[in-house]
């Protein structure tokens, strides 16, 4: 039974790996890691790590994906064309190929006595919450608090990277906004669309008739719209 | 099944992950595929708990967790930044570190 179920897990767990670095579209990797990570978290299970099973399945499954899939909607990659002059293109392949055999002949030579056998004995509640926050808080506690002061400064970190610099150059960005809208497809948009703080694409679209039928460039748009900062730009 | 199995799904993963992280040029994708090779490091670190009957491979894999996840928001803080400065979503094309 067990059998079976690691090789569910297994197939799983590359197929979806498999399809991360294959599909084009980032939205579908996401989607393709979100599977591997269910079925890693299912091997998990299997080796009788339950807490970091659980973990695997809220923290990656649950909270990074979201960040995730959150930046590709907001960026919305879109599709990558295949052409690309780069040697890296032939390259890669080869050399990850290379890594697997080599991995796979380190381990068939390997002495370990152990990689042939289903592990060691192991004591009742192995790999439970309780064995592990007591190991956490008693023989790794100076790692645990080293792991808690990184995610702050990466919290932190982000923040600073990602924010709006509001008031410098706010014109030009409002109009770069606009150019790179234009090019993305239509299942993407932005957060300012979804709050209906800017103009949908369609709208943008419907800006030259208003234009044409005499109405001065700059006093026809964003009324009404709330975003005040780009009312004048002629061109949009 | 023996602990040699996952050892060798760990190993496929992390070459999986190592050709995506060389092939592909889109940096959310490069990331998704940064994931992939952690993940790999955890099966076998897990593997090896398991093998020894001991938990500190576990606590290993966690505090690797952590890692993974400061690294997502950092690069993901740094998309977005890109993406803000007009600059195009292509690591080919953002090259003015190269030297």
């Amino acid at each position: 039974m067990s059998a079976v179920l690691f090789f569910i897990a297994a197939i799983g767990a590359i197929t979806g790996a498999i399809g991360v670095v294959a599909l084009r579209n980032p939205f579908y990797s996401v989607l393709a890691l979100v599977c591997h990570l269910i079925a890693l978290a299912a091997l998990f299970l299997l080796l009788r790590a339950e807490f970091v099973a659980a973990a695997q399945v809220v923290v990656y499954a649950g909270a990074v994906m979201v960040l995730y899939v959150f930046v590709v909607a907001y960026v919305g990659g879109g599709d990558e064309e295949l052409a690309g002059g780069s040697g890296l293109r032939i390259l890669g392949p080869l050399f990850a190929l290379a890594l697997a055999i080599e991995l796979c002949i380190a381990m068939l030579g390997s002495a370990l006595k152990g990689i042939s056998s289903h592990g060691a004995p192991y004591v009742l509640g192995f790999g439970t919450p309780k064995h592990i926050g007591t190991l956490f808080l008693t023989k790794y506690l100076f790692p645990f608090e080293l792991a808690s002061l990184l995610l702050m400064v990466a919290a932190i970190g982000a923040i600073v990277l990602a924010r709006r610099r509001r008031g410098l150059e706010y014109d030009a960005e409002e109009k770069s906004d606009l150019a790179i809208r234009t090019r993305r497809p239509s299942y993407t948009g932005t957060m300012a669309e979804a709050a209906g703080v800017r103009h949908a694409v369609e709208a943008v679209e419907q800006e030259p008739d208003v234009e044409i039928a005499g109405t001065p460039a700059g006093t026809g748009r964003g009324s009404g719209s709330g975003d005040g900062g780009g009312g004048g730009q002629g061109g949009w | 099944m023996a602990i040699g199995w996952y050892l060798v799904v760990s190993a496929l993963i992390f070459c999986i992950g190592a050709g995506g992280v060389l092939t592909r040029r889109n940096p959310l994708v490069v990331l998704l595929c940064l994931e992939l090779m952690l993940n790999g490091a955890n099966l076998a670190l897990v593997a090896f708990a398991r093998m020894h009957g001991g938990e500190d491979g576990q606590i290993f894999a966690l505090i690797v967790m952590v890692v993974a996840a400061c690294e997502v928001t950092v690069g993901l803080g740094l998309i977005v930044a890109i993406y803000r400065r007009q600059l195009p979503i292509d690591v080919d094309q953002l090259h003015e570190l190269n030297g």
